[in-house]
């Protein structure tokens, strides 16, 4: 048993920094202040909402010596558990509060627990006791034993709460061995609080608090020697509020004589503690007789004497010492420590001594701030300090935000940067450093935050209409995410240049990795200082161009130097990936003749008849909330919503339904084909002479062991004697849409996205709807089809459909083909934009496999050799080929 | 009070193997699955093979979709002699799996995962039973804080609550239990408060259980500061984990094992539990690659070993089987740090 450890350690506290706790430290002094029960000031500053100043009274705390800080937050009119919550967490982002254990105060254990799960250090509950029995207590101890901390215990058990020495041992004796024997504690984690009681009140039952308190402790430290004692001084001089001289003179007297008996903790205040042999020898001795009640009088006199000594007490010094200095020392002193309370008016103090606030910024400000990456770079600050650092400097900028506006003339924006940390990185100190940097500079900033993913970055940046993208990251994942932010670029047409930054990022992975994947300008910034200038050449139509051109020149040198240099896992040749082809046994399986081929159009497809086929899962995950239909409608955490939304969107739907708000049309094509290499044929009619369109098909060229697969494998191939089919199929639930948005209240975007989702959802279900369709009756191959939804969701039938631009035929440009065969524009009304997008965007466009064997893939990465055999099969440019194939490009 | 072992005879031959020298732990798994040059296809497999998110860089997802590779280089592992084979599930929770909508799998995932190491430490024990293999199952930082606001004007907010760090572990505890783990390791921490949170998780499973296993901890400096990414130093560190009565302590990742030292050092000065260390191939160069040799990082961690600063050592981002065979071969023959006291029973 852990109990019986035969060497028992000192008692080890943490918060950013140990607080090992061995005789020759003497007293712990527990920092009081921040008590909305024990001081007024901390109270009103909660209670009113302004925890920036009541971090000040926790930083005060630290700054005059406190080695743990209570926090209490028991008050009637607040909610205790919240505010701990929200203090705890803003504390934990100040290093030289956050450096010193924590102890969590609170008579009500939900409060304590939910303060416990804010500490990353070892901190320290108070309290818990035996009022309620041995085994709520016993329960209450084990929980805090599993969250790791140490524990208070006060001498209170089901008879009362304990008022001498002998009833303080029996609590406490009862309470060490609970703790020890049966709840896991380890002597050094248990603080004994024996009740430290308000003397010389007036009650002469009161009088021997102090004596018995300072018995117990003597007692208690003899027979648990690796334990402590501690105990809220404040209250014994509770009698003599107002005159903090006797006060400070009480808790002195007092301290020195349980310390020597045993105490060697104390929840105190910091900043105000006497020291016992200053004070005036004759307070002194009156003290002396209340505490250790000498006299039978001791009380009277004292009170008698008290008004003599009447003052302020010892006032609370803090080191102010660098307000003296010149403002631009002090601006730098408070963005290295992080201090926000005089940044305003040195900010105010410094822009009039500047020509302009630009100025400051560019002075005194960036010259704290690049201190501050020298110390950081050192290795003599660390992140949550640079942190603090950064929202200082924030704060300063603000302030010179109207008059950089007034300074600037009209219309001298430089332009406008989007700035992001990319998708699973939460560093953004050097993403802010440098929109505060070009902010200063005149441009727009439009600042994502952290942790945004690539399709965030790019509605955005065509949400703001930005001029520049700037991407920043900290660990080396953030580079391939960076390497997606720039795909998807490439995917969706974008033109804009992209600015890369951060530590992990480099000009070699930028030439190697980024650039590749986007042509239209990836520039590395080495640092903040860099990115004014960067930012201006590329914000300005006429220097982009050939700034851009050099950057791209650089690049391909660099590219060149390191090809030679570095190999890659080689992707198996085209001609040995055809070798490896899916070669069905078409001897197994005839293909069955349509029952009817040709086109089929069906207009108005009765939207009641759709809502069965809705896959809902990906509607939700629009939503960003994850799981699966209809499992998520139970989930703990977004059930409730989930459930929410779900009502809302099936009320919605039954109007689109019955209010007829949208027109569901599609239409096929089942065509006589043939398997021609890697492409597919579609013939005219059953003669097969007359080719309509070749299917330019792409093939898995990864080095696998089984098949290299390729849309064609799943067709006969041509010249044998196997008469084979394959589909065409374009369908829109997003017909009427913009009509159908003016029913919605105005600006309601709620019921905007959820009108689009619905859509969306909708056009899914249509085509799922045609392929059931196409099985059962229009080809007819699976007559007998007759599969619950779910199994239409997980695809377990026969056939496939898959669609341009996704994994198994990734080019887009192959849509246009689908369209001009199925006459989609004329018939449908539905359009390709110049980088094949589908309008309305509720569609869905694709092909039908009908073999047995017919399945989804994902094509991959592809060789050089198929790019350029693929451009001279679809008959344009190797580079335009590259350009539609960009994100699969493995060389 | 105190829980019984799972398997008391393993962990017997667990500690008997540890008094007698410095355990190899293994190397880094990204390295190699990295090497393995995967496609979007492979971490698919035909189970993925039409999830909506992408799943390339879901390394934890290929215990499902490509198990013999993730076997395979256990095995090149326990070839060159490593003693403690680390299951492939530092993302394989649901939080990190959120990532890619595959939160439902994670538990199966750490199960799989589990099994995997497990077959393979079966073998070669087998083969050779007076060495004895064991499975490490891990988990990793998730990729939240729990005491850092990842919004700088909101210093506040938290993006995770240690309630949903708990039930993340939990779930992956189970899966790494149900699989055959003989220890579990709480890695890579950068966040002690989420450290904290796996540490309860764990625990709790362990009651649910009414049978407890060896736990091993590793936190993360991350930079020049000497601190954890929370900001802690290593000692403030090590005693806001003591509580989980671990059966080693030590720090892995970050840093080259040059760098880590220092760290490692003042670990072993004050734990009262084992020390491990496993560090990367050096810093990462301008690729974002570990590219330290072997035999130049097993010079540097030969000098832990005559210290007397470790009792388990292994390797992390960019150690591969090479580097394990120069680490186990460096410290062969060499004193394991002697223990402080006696293993918490």
């Amino acid at each position: 048993m852990s109990a019986t450890r035969p060497n028992p350690r000192p008692t080890c506290l943490s918060g950013l920094e140990p607080l090992v706790i061995t005789p020759d430290i003497g007293f712990v002094n527990i920092g009081e202040r921040t008590n909305v029960t024990g001081s007024a000031r901390f109270k009103r500053l909660i209670l009113e909402d302004r925890y920036d100043e009541a971090i000040e009274v926790a930083l005060q705390q630290v700054e005059n010596g406190a080695q743990i800080i209570d926090i209490n937050m028991d008050e009637g009119l607040l909610d205790a558990e919240h505010a701990m919550v929200t203090f705890l967490n803003l504390i934990a982002a100040e290093p030289d509060i956050a450096r010193v254990p924590i102890m969590i105060d609170s008579s009500k254990f939900g409060v304590i627990e939910a303060g416990l799960k804010c500490l990353q250090g070892k901190g320290v509950v108070n309290s818990i006791s035996l009022k309620e029995g041995e085994g709520p207590f016993l329960e209450q101890a084990r929980r805090i034993r599993r969250y790791g901390a140490a524990v208070v215990v006060m001498a209170f058990d089901e008879t009362g709460q304990a008022d001498n020495a002998e009833r303080m041992l029996e609590c406490l004796s009862r309470a060490y061995q609970l703790l020890t024997e049966e709840a896991g504690f380890p002597p050094e984690d248990i603080i004994f609080d024996p009740n430290i009681f308000p003397v010389a009140t007036g009650i002469e039952e009161h009088n021997n608090y102090s004596v018995e308190f300072i018995a117990a402790a003597r007692e208690l430290k003899k027979r648990f020697p690796h334990s402590h004692v501690s105990g809220g001084v404040s209250n014994m001089s509770f009698s003599f509020r107002g005159n903090d001289v006797v006060r400070e003179a009480m808790h002195s007297v007092f301290l020195f004589h349980a310390t020597r008996a045993g105490m060697d903790m104390g929840i105190v205040n910091a900043g105000q503690l006497a020291v016992y042999d200053d004070i005036d020898p004759e307070l002194r001795e009156l003290v002396e007789d209340v505490v250790l009640n000498r006299r039978d009088d001791a009380t009277e006199r004292l009170l008698e004497a008290a008004e003599r000594y009447k003052g302020e007490g010892k006032r609370e010094e803090k080191d102010e010492a660098w307000r003296e200095k010149p403002v631009a020392e002090r601006l730098k002193y408070a963005l290295v420590k992080g201090i926000d309370k005089h940044v305003i008016e040195d900010t105010e103090e410094a822009r009039q001594a500047h020509a302009s606030s630009l100025e400051v910024i560019e002075g005194p400000l960036m010259d704290g701030m690049n201190y501050v990456g020298d110390l950081f770079g050192d290795g003599r600050m660390f992140l949550p300090q640079v942190v603090k650092s950064a929202r200082v400097m924030k704060k300063a900028v603000a302030h010179l935000v109207p008059y950089l506006e007034k300074e600037k003339k009209v219309g001298d924006k430089k332009g406008k940067v989007l700035m992001a940390t990319v998708k699973g990185d939460v560093h953004d100190i050097g993403k802010n450093i440098v929109g505060v940097v070009l902010a200063c500079n005149g441009f727009d900033i439009v600042d994502l935050g952290v942790m945004v993913p690539a399709e965030k970055i790019l509605a955005e940046a065509r949400a703001h209409d930005v001029d520049v993208i700037g991407l920043s990251g900290l660990i080396t994942p953030s580079l391939d995410e960076m390497v997606s932010v720039a795909e998807a670029m490439t995917r969706d047409g974008f033109e804009l240049p992209l600015m890369i930054g951060g530590a992990t990022t480099s000009r070699a992975h930028t030439a190697l990795k980024i650039e590749p994947c986007y042509e239209h300008g990836v520039v590395w910034v080495k640092d903040a200082s860099r990115s004014v200038d960067v930012a201006r050449k590329l914000a300005s139509p006429k220097n982009r161009v050939d700034y851009l051109a050099g950057i791209a020149a650089d690049y391909q040198q660099y590219r060149a130097g390191a090809a030679a240099k570095r190999s890659r896992k080689p992707l198996i040749s085209l001609t040995r990936a055809r070798e490896k082809a899916f070669r069905p046994d078409w001897s197994a399986t005839r293909p069955e003749r349509p029952l009817q081929p040709g086109i089929h159009q069906i207009d108005a497809w009765p939207l009641e008849d759709l809502v069965r086929y809705i896959d809902w899962t990906p509607f939700f995950r629009t939503w960003e909330l994850a799981g699966r239909y209809p499992d998520i409608l139970q989930d703990d955490v977004v059930g409730e919503t989930a459930r929410s939304l779900f009502d809302d969107a099936r009320a919605m739907l039954d109007r689109i339904v019955g209010e007829r708000w949208l027109t569901a049309s599609g239409v096929c094509a089942l065509l006589p084909a043939a398997s021609d290499g890697d492409d597919v044929i579609l013939y005219r009619d059953e003669n097969r002479d007359q080719v309509l369109a070749r299917l330019v098909c792409l093939r898995q060229q990864a080095d696998k062991s089984n098949d290299n697969l390729c849309l064609a494998d799943f067709v006969a191939p041509a010249g044998s004697d196997i008469a084979d089919w394959a589909g065409l199929f374009a369908v829109t639930a997003g017909l009427g849409i913009e009509e159908a948005s003016q029913r919605l209240p105005a600006n309601d975007d709620y019921a905007d996205i959820m009108l689009k989702a619905l859509a969306d959802r909708l056009a899914e279900a249509l085509a799922e709807a045609l392929h059931h369709k196409v099985r059962t009756e229009l080809w007819g191959y699976a007559a007998d089809e007759a599969l619950p939804n779910e199994a239409l969701i997980n695809e377990q039938y026969r056939g496939i459909r898959p669609a341009p631009g996704y994994p198994a035929c990734p080019d887009h440009s192959e849509k246009s083909k689908i369209f001009d065969l199925l006459d989609a524009p004329g018939r449908l009304g539905m359009q390709l934009t110049e980088n094949f997008a589908m309008l309305p965007t509720a569609a869905v466009s694709g092909y039908y496999f009908g073999h047995p064997d017919s399945k989804y893939f994902v094509v991959g990465k592809l060789g050089r050799d198929q790019v350029e055999d693929y451009a001279r099969r679809k008959d344009i440019e190797i580079s335009q080929a590259e350009k539609f194939l960009r994100p699969n490009l493995g060389y | 009070m105190t829980l019984n072992w799972h398997d008391p005879d393993r962990v017997e031959q667990l500690t008997a193997a540890l008094g007698t020298r410095i355990l190899l732990l293994d190397g880094a798994m990204g390295t190699m699955i990295q090497a393995a040059g995967l496609t979007e296809a492979d971490y698919r497999g035909e189970r993925f093979a039409d999830h909506p998110d992408d799943l390339k860089g879901n390394n934890d997802l290929l215990a499902l979709t490509r198990p013999e590779l993730i076997g395979d280089i256990h095995r090149q592992f326990l070839e060159v002699g490593c003693d403690l084979i680390e299951t492939n599930t530092f993302n394989a929770n649901r939080i990190s799996q959120a990532d890619y909508a595959l939160e439902e799998e994670s538990e199966e995932i750490n199960r799989v995962a589990a099994e995997l190491a497990r077959s393979a430490c079966a073998e070669y024990q087998q083969a050779d039973p007076a060495r004895p293999r064991f499975v490490v199952g891990v988990l990793g930082p998730t990729n939240r804080t729990a005491s850092i606001s990842p919004d700088v004007s909101n210093p506040g907010y938290r993006a995770v609550t240690f309630d949903d760090l708990v039930q993340a572990y939990r779930e992956a505890t189970r899966g790494l239990l149900d699989g055959g783990a003989d220890l579990l390791m709480i890695e890579t921490i950068f966040d002690t408060l989420n450290a904290k949170a796996a540490v309860f998780a764990v625990h709790d499973e362990f009651e649910a259980r009414g049978q407890r296993w060896p736990l091993m901890i590793s936190g993360t400096i991350t930079d020049a500061s000497g601190r954890t990414l929370s900001g802690q130093t290593p000692e403030a560190f090590y005693h806001s984990v003591c509580h989980a009565q671990p059966l080693s302590v030590g720090f892995n990742c970050a840093l080259g094992a040059d760098q880590l030292k220092p760290h490692v050092r003042a670990l072993s000065r004050i734990a009262q539990s084992l020390v491990s260390a496993h560090p990367n191939a050096g810093l990462p160069n301008e690729f974002g690659e570990y590219d330290e040799s072997p035999e130049a990082m097993a010079t540097v961690i030969r000098g832990f070993a005559e210290e007397g600063l470790i009792n388990i050592i292994g390797g992390c981002c960019g150690t591969t089987p090479e580097h394990l065979a120069a680490i186990g071969q460096a410290v062969s023959g060499l004193s394991p740090r002697p223990l402080k006291t006696e293993l918490a029973a």
